[in-house]
Parts: structure tokens; sequence; C-alpha cells
């Protein structure tokens, strides 16, 4: 295997990287030597010409020594946690749970004991990685406060101390729009001093504010679609609204990596779905084929709708959306798109628009629009984009109009002036030079990841930058040592992720400067090294990816 | 080639007359032809203006064509005009300044400057948003101070906080009640339990609103059914969903009979208190403080800090052993961006005052009794809710049958006040999704910061209104 030293950048292995973008260089005779096409499928060969851009992603495959030391490491694991569960049974090891009231030792136990199981034997082991309490702004750097544990992890004492000017790899900041300083955080403060923080009613009732409605027409404007709706929090976007577009007799197709807030908001609307491959364009038309051909189960009535719900940026993947598959699917199909752009909104594309901005597609092909306020805007909330009729139809049997609080008026403020700078509609080109800046720190922090040997997965254009770790020893013993190292990372395993494949995800700024960067990559590099984390083989990638079977997963709400 | 022209089967008519209808359209070519083509016009929508007014009525045009026509605007009535002020105590709604009786500021924090200056003082430090979840970077210090605020506030263990006050409990239940569990709720329980409840995919048993008697029923009930399958009811939790104050009918919950049917029949009571909290009690820590309930008993209490503290988010509180579970499978906690700091430092600073002056809520309650006494005997209109309850329904007293003329004649009571300064709003329900969907109603809800006159002017505004529209 072979692996490059810290900082060591191997230019002249870049090229191998390049294989699978379509309109790129590929093999002769179309063979699919190398692994990193996703699904085994080149997008030129079925749909050529739709993508405006060169699309490379890489999933490499886990190397099998890996996978199997993975496999063993959770073996371990597991058999230490069924031995302390049995040490804390015989109360020989303290038990740090909290208890159940004695009055109430005779109800049903509020937890299967097995459920838990997990979370005290695993997680707790690694728990500080997490949750790191913040004590300043969520810039490019962050103060992070120092605690320390005397109970392995079972609670957690501050110090008192700061760890001041962390590199914040972890924050959603995409644009670097969170400040306390500066054209937004002042504005924001004016409306503050002017509405107070809270609204106190819903949007029907009497929560309905002038600021509100400039937002709306105002993100209308920047996806370039009829109308928009805003919501007070991204999750409920999703979890509120889908019930209000499907219900019974409704199929919903989701793909398999889909944030929680779709899946649960699928849930909730008591529509039929079926969970295609992620990111795979043939298993979502098998489906789709499928559901047109039979109809309904039992009755084989036609569906009512069919509604494909996909994401802009897989968060944890960092893999884009082949949106322009999708929509030419949707399109023969006849079925409708639900896009959340909760992390490609303002992070994708020429002029910050997104994944249809990205592909340079029409946003009315798109039947609703999704995204999120928190990530680019350094705002919080969420919105919803379409066509004057669907959005009139939202106001109206949307839950979140009529039954929780409107926007708080501040945030509102702070995504009307971090949008209209990333439109230029301040007269600076503020905005822009952030998109651009983002692109340029995607692609350099990618390429030097890739360099060193690391496994990286996702579009080579996209801000979240998964790095494998794999075992997971590893995911604690590389969120410590990068914090020693002043670089805040968020790791995550098992079960955000599939159970072999932890990793570590980077979020990358506009607000990062090269220095930043540079210093970030050299102690990835360095920890990288220590706990032998270079697994990438450049030479013989094998087939890599997860293949197309024929097996669908089904879920049906009753 | 075989084939056979297809003779249509002749109408008796026809055979009687030996084939009348053929000779008549040879006859008279010309009139069928009209008829066909005046048919083929007036299914055209845009042709059929052109038609005398007389002749329209006799074509009913297709359902989805009218319907296009009369469209219905976006957000129904008055509320569609935005307004340009903070909703607090005073409220310009249509450029014209009303006194507010129609949003949740119970003790008018919205407005208040120490709240506004402590979350000036966060924004300048943190920003605005907190740009991730609570488990990446997304958990502040103020997080940590509010939560702990919170629990000392409430006297519970731990809290712990939402980002926004619908998914608090509509998180909270699905993290415990999960597929065969069985859940006792009222039915006059509020859309955010309903959801949760929907969520957790539970078996739920609704009991007649606040009737004790029936709620004993069903478990009794259950307590037959699990004795005939106990091993199922070992691993079957229960739980009971109530609201401290009912957002739906301003009623408070009789929590000490919820308590002994508790440990009678062993099911962990959850309850919801948006409307309690910052209201109830002697310190404003809700049902539990009013009833003189040791907060222990109730297994969790969520709240949400949309209402009494003015701020965004919510919270859920109790014993460390049932709390602690949501930090992990919270879906609302783990999934979703955490609550702005701005906005928690306002929620400190609305507790720090609640604190301090704790005479505010006896004031609240005098507010609420003097409305409600100046209201009684309102010719049309009856009072729903507690006295003491600063959100509470008018109904109708007679329901003319039809939900639209009520809420109409309601929406015309509404309208009469506005005009008269007096902000009013219906209650807004989806009338399609609600359980029990409850009878049309105006809300209204009483501040701290109404002065005894506003309240008898609003009082006798509503009485003229009622008196002038409803007879």
């Amino acid at each position: 295997m072979p692996r490059y030293r810290a900082g060591e950048a191997p230019g002249g292995h870049s090229s191998v990287h390049r294989i699978a973008m379509n309109g790129g260089c590929r093999n002769e005779n179309g063979g699919l030597k190398n692994g990193y096409v996703r699904n085994g499928v080149c997008p030129e060969l079925l749909h050529g010409g739709l993508y405006k851009r060169p699309f490379h992603e890489a999933f490499e495959e886990t190397p099998m020594l890996v996978a199997v030391l993975t496999y063993m490491g959770y073996g371990i694991l597991t058999l230490f946690g069924y031995l302390r569960d049995f040490l804390r049974a015989w109360k020989i090891e303290k038990c740090h749970n909290a208890t159940e009231r004695e009055e109430q030792k005779d109800f049903v136990p509020l937890y299967q004991d097995f459920e838990n199981f997990y979370t005290r034997n695993l997680y707790m082991r690694i728990r500080d990685n997490w949750n790191r309490p913040v004590s300043s702004v969520p810039g490019e750097r962050v103060d992070v406060l120092e605690r320390f544990t005397d109970d392995y992890n079972w609670t957690f004492k501050f110090t008192g101390r700061v760890i001041k000017g962390v590199i914040n790899m972890g924050s959603y900041n995409y644009l670097g729009f969170a400040k306390n300083s500066g054209f937004c955080a002042d504005a924001s403060a004016g409306v503050l001093q002017q509405y107070g923080g809270g609204v106190c009613s819903t949007r029907q009732e009497m929560g309905n504010l002038d600021k509100h409605e400039e937002l709306e027409c105002l993100v209308a404007r920047f996806l370039g679609v009829e109308a928009a709706m805003t919501y007070g929090m991204g999750f409920a976007t999703n979890s509120m609204n889908i019930p209000a577009l499907a219900g019974k007799g409704c199929l919903i197709l989701s793909d398999e990596l889909n944030h929680a807030s779709l899946v649960l908001g699928a849930r909730l609307s008591g529509a039929t779905i079926r969970i295609f491959k992620h990111n795979n364009m043939q298993s979502l038309e098998k489906l789709l084929r499928d559901a047109i051909v039979q109809g309904q189960p039992r009755t084989h009535r036609p569906w009512k709708k069919i509604l494909i719900l996909v994401e802009g940026i897989y968060s944890m993947e960092g893999s884009i959306v082949r949106l322009p598959e999708v929509i030419a699917l949707k399109k023969k199909y006849k079925a409708y798109l639900y896009l959340d752009e909760a992390h490609s909104i303002g992070a994708l594309g020429p002029n910050g628009r997104g994944v249809v901005d990205y592909f340079g597609l029409d946003p009315r092909d798109v039947d609703i629009m999704m995204g999120t306020f928190t990530k680019s805007f350094g705002g919080a909330g969420g919105y919803i984009g379409g066509t004057e009729i669907l959005i009139d139809y939202l106001r109206k049997h949307s839950h979140s109009t009529a039954y929780a609080t409107s926007m708080s008026p501040p945030v509102t403020e702070q995504i009307i002036t971090s949008m209209k700078c990333i439109m230029g509609e301040d007269g600076t080109s503020f905005g822009r030079e952030r998109v651009e800046q983002l692109a340029e720190n995607t692609r350099y922090f990618r390429r030097r990841l890739t360099e060193m040997g690391f496994i990286i997965y996702g579009n080579s254009d996209s801000p979240v930058v998964p790095l494998m770790l794999y075992m997971p020893a590893k995911i604690g013993a590389f969120g410590r040592e990068m914090l020693k190292r002043n670089i805040g990372v968020v790791v995550v395993g098992f079960p955000a992720t599939p159970i072999i494949e932890s990793r570590a995800r980077f979020c990358v700024s506009a607000a990062h400067s090269r220095e930043m960067l540079d210093e970030a990559l050299n102690k990835i590099s360095e920890v990288g090294d220590l706990l032998q984390l270079k697994y990438s083989r450049h030479h013989f990638v094998p087939l890599l990816d997860r293949p197309f079977d024929e097996t669908t997963y089904e879920e049906t709400e009753d | 080639m075989g084939l056979k022209e297809e003779k249509a089967p002749k109408s008796l008519e026809n055979i009687m007359f030996g084939g009348l209808e053929e000779r008549r359209k040879c006859t008279f070519p010309v009139k069928s032809r009209i008829r066909v083509l005046l048919a083929k016009e007036l299914k055209k929508p845009e042709r059929s203006g052109s038609l005398p007014s007389s002749s329209k009525g006799r074509y009913l045009f297709e359902e989805r064509d009218s319907n296009s026509w009369d469209k219905i605007p976006k957000i129904d009535g008055v509320v569609a005009k935005s307004s340009k002020s903070p909703p607090s105590h005073k409220i310009v709604v249509n450029g014209k300044e009303c006194i507010n009786f129609s949003s949740f500021n119970f003790l008018g924090l919205l407005d208040n400057d120490r709240v506004k200056s402590a979350a000036l003082a966060s924004l300048r430090k943190y920003g605005v948003g907190t740009c991730g979840p609570r488990g990446f970077y997304g958990t502040f210090d103020v997080h940590l101070e509010l939560e702990e605020r919170l629990a000392k506030f409430m006297r519970t263990e731990e809290a712990i906080i939402y980002s926004y006050g619908f998914a608090t409990i509509a998180s909270a239940i699905p993290a415990y009640s999960k597929r065969g569990d069985i859940v006792f709720v009222d039915e006059a329980a509020c859309f955010a339990i309903q959801k949760g409840l929907q969520a957790s995919r539970s078996n739920i048993k609704y009991f007649r609103h606040n009737d004790m008697s029936d709620l004993e029923r069903l478990l009794k009930e259950q307590e037959l059914e699990d004795q005939k399958n106990p091993r199922k009811a070992r691993v079957t939790r229960r739980f009971i969903v109530a609201e401290g104050v009912y957002m739906n009918t301003g009623d408070i919950c009789p929590l000490p009979q919820l308590v002994e049917l508790k440990y009678k029949y062993k099911v962990r009571i959850f309850l919801e208190e948006s409307l309690s909290f910052g209201v109830l009690g002697e310190h404003g820590r809700g049902v539990t403080e009013h009833f003189g309930i040791n907060i222990d008993d109730i297994d969790l209490i969520s709240a949400n800090m949309e209402n009494a503290l003015a701020s965004i988010g919510g919270f859920c509180c109790g014993r460390s052993f049932v709390i602690d579970h949501q930090r992990l499978s919270g879906q609302g906690y783990c999934f979703s961006a955490s609550l702005p700091p701005l906005l928690a430092s306002a929620a400190i600073e609305g507790l720090n005052i609640m604190e301090e002056t704790s005479e505010i809520f006896h004031t609240l309650k005098e507010k609420c009794q003097r409305i409600h006494k100046a209201l009684q005997g309102v010719e049309g209109l009856k009072v729903v809710g507690e006295n003491f309850s600063p959100a509470f329904h008018l109904q109708l007293e007679e329901s003319s049958g039809c939900r639209v003329t009520d809420s109409k004649q309601l929406q015309d009571i509404v309208d009469h006040c506005m005009n008269r300064k007096i902000a009013l709003t219906r209650a807004r329900y989806l009338e399609k999704e609600e359980k029990n969907l409850p009878p049309p109603s105006i809300r209204v809800i009483v501040t701290v910061e109404q002065t005894d006159e506003e309240l008898d002017m609003a009082a006798s505004v509503i009485k003229q209104a009622a008196t002038l529209i409803l007879n």
C-alpha cells in the first residue's frame, strides 16, 4: 500500500482520481475498471449530455483487512460490554446510570434493557467527542470549554479553562455568515430592538409580521421560483410539510440516506414509502416503473401521486444528488420531486443558489424546493419554494402555519441580509467572492486530503468532506487527537453511518483562510500517520461501491 | 376481411316508430350540428363568458374550472394583513393600533427591555445562528445555562431544550413510546401531541375530555387485557398524555386524580404545560404547583418557551432517568440545529424576571378573573375555559350546525372588535387533520400588560359586537 508522509503532495498521482468524470477520460472499452463510478454506471452511457459539467464522485472500497479488523473491533467491544453489564448486574462494578424512582420500580420498565446497550458500552467510551460546549461565535475559529471526567464519561465537569481559537471544521458555516459583528449582525440587532426575540403567535393568527413576508419574497427571488414560505425550524419544515403534500394512496420514493426529518415526514404522511439505493438512478427508475405498472398493492389502482424525496448534498456521504437524471426520470414517469437543499443552498453553484444552479437547471423543474437557513445563512429555520398554487396550498394546510410560532424576527433579518449579500443586492461583490472562495477551498481541501492517501468520500465539489476512519477505536482517538492539536472536527459512527464506515466529517467554509486550511491539513496528516488512517490504495483501486441488486426495501405505514 | 359493421341496439322508441330517429337526423342536420358545436364551445371555460347570463346557469361547469376562479385568499381573514410592529401589548394591524388580545405574551416579556438587552448582548457575543446540531459544535454555554436554570426553576433534576416549541412534545413522545405501547390521551389534546402520537406508532386510546371515569374504564379494560396475556403486559409501556391547561378548551386537567390513577394502574404521566408554565401556581411552575403535587410524580413535563417566556423553543423536564434518554433519542433534539443563543439568553432573562417578581402571576390571575366575570352573560356567546386561564375561548351559544356560517359570524365579531381597537383572533385549526375538531371559537388572551380599563373595554366591545351580530 503506497502511503504518503505528512505534507507530501504526490502530484503525479492525482490523475488516478479523475477517472470517472463523465465526458472526461474514461477507459476506451467502456469498461469500468476503476472503482470510482458509483453504481457501476457511467451517466453518459444512459443520459448523455444531461450533465453540463464534470461530475465525479468517489467512494473507494473498504480494504478487506480494515473491514475484518473493524468487525473484530466491534466484536470485542460487544463482548466486553456483556461482561461489564454482567459485572454491573452483580454490583461488582459501580453503575453510573440514572435509576428509576423507588416508587415506580414495579412499573413496566421505561427502556428495554438491550435498548441502551450500545449507548452504555460503546458510545459512553467516546462520548467526549460530541456535545462539546462552545463559548464563542461558531465561525472559522471557535472557543471550546475544556471539560474533564472522573467517571469514564458518565459526567463531565468544567475545568474553567477555555481552549481558544480552535480551528472549526465542524460547523455548517459554509459561507462564513456566522459572525457577531458586521452588517448582518447589525441589522438583526436593530430588528431585535424593534421587535423583540419571540413572536408569541402563529402565522395564521397574529404572528404574520412584515419581516416574514419580506423574507418569503426574497427567498422566492433567490431560488427563481414563483413563491416561497418560511418556517421556524428546518427539521420541522420537512416533517410537517410532507404530510400536507402526500397522504394515503400516494407513493413516496426516498433515498436510503435521506435525513431523519424526511423519513419522519414521510412516515407521518401515511403514504407508502419505498426506498431506493443512494443516488442510484437505476434503482429509482426500477421503482418508478414498478410503481406505475403495478399500482397500489392489492387493489392495483394507480397511485394518486408519486413523490421522489432527495437531498442536494448528503450530509454524511458528501455526495451530490444526480439531479439532471432525477429530473429526467421524474419527467418521464410524471412524478413529483421534493428536493431538500439543507446543505447545498448557498454552498453550491456559481451563484450560490444550490444544486439546481450547480447543474445549470431550471428551478421550475423541481416541484418542491426545500432548504434550511441554519447552514449557509447563519440563521435558523427552513423554507419551501415552488409554484404559487403549491405555496398557497401550504399556507392553508401546513401544520406549522396553523400551530407553530412564527420565525423569530432577528433571525429573519439575519437571513434577509445574508441572502441579499449572496445575491449581490447589497451593492458589493462580497457574497459572490465568498461563494467562489468556498468552491476554491473545497477543491483544495479535498485534493490535498486525497493526495495524502486518506479515503475521502463524495463529490469533488461538495464542501462536506467525510474522511473514513472505519475502526471504532479510531473514532474517539481521532476526535481527541485533533482537539489536542487545536482543531475541532466532527466524528460519526454507527447508527449515523453503516456499522463499519465510521468517519470524520469536515465542513469547509469560505471563512477558512488558506493558512488555516494548511494548518488543519498538516495536523490531519500528522494524526493520520499516528492512527494509520491513510488507507487509500491508489494503484489498484478495485471496483468499489455497493452493487445494485434487485432487493428493494419496502415499508408500509399501517 | 371478416369485419362486420356493428349495429347499435335500437331503442324501443326507434323500433316502434320504425327508424324515426335516423330519419330525423337526415331531415334536420343543421340543428344537431349546432347542438354539437354549442356543447363543445361550452366546455371551454374561457368561451362561456360570451353567453348570455340566463343560459349560463343551466350548464354546470366542471368543478376544477370553478375552483380556479374563486381562489381563496392566501391566509383568510384579517390576519392576512401583516403587522409592522411586534405583537406585544399594542399591535398595528391594517394600519390601526389595537390592544392585543391575541398573542400568547402572558407576562409581557416580549417587549421587555431587560430581555431585549440580554438577547442583544448574546447576539454580540455569539452571532445569530448556531450552524450545527447540539452534537456537533452546536452546544453553547448559554444552552447549558438555560437547561440548568429551567431545571432549577421547575425543581426537577434535568431539563432539555428544543429549538422549536411544536417539536418538543412531538419528539418527546416517540422517544419513549414505541410500536406496541399504549398511550391514553385526552381527546382534546393539542395538535403537537397528536403528531407525536402518530410518530410513535403506539396504540392510542382516547378518553373523553377531562373525564376521569372514562379514563379509569379504559385502564380497567387494559388491566383485564393484561391479565389474559401477562407476558405481553410485562413489556407494554403505558402512558397518559394530558395538557396542563388545554389549548383547545382552556380547561385545566384534574391532575390529582390523574396521579392517583397513575399509581393505581402503574401508568406514566406526560404533561404538556405550554399554557400553564409561567402562568399557574404561586411561582409560575405550572399545574403541579397549582395543585400542590410533587413534581417527581409526573414523569415528564414539556412546555414551550414561546408563550410565557416570549422566546422561541421548548423544553422537557423531569428526572435524569427519563430526560437524559432524549439526548440520543429525541429526533427534534438530535437532528435539528440548536436554538439560536440570543433566544436562549432571552429565555434566561425571562426566567430571571419570573423568579424576581413572582407577584406577576397573581396579577395575571386577577386580570383573568376580571375579564372572565365581565364576559359572563354575553348574549349568544359562551365563555369556555377556567376563570384563571389566560387563554380561553368564546364559542357560539347556539351553533347553526354549519361550521362555515359559525366561523363567519365569529369572524364578524373579530372584525367588529378590530375596528374598535381590540385585536382578537379566531382559533385556527387544520380542520381535516384534527382528531377531534373543537367547535369554532374566538381565542382571548389576557396578559399582565393590559390595564383593568382595557380589560373592561374589551369585554364591553365584545358584548356590543355579539348583540349587534348575533341578534
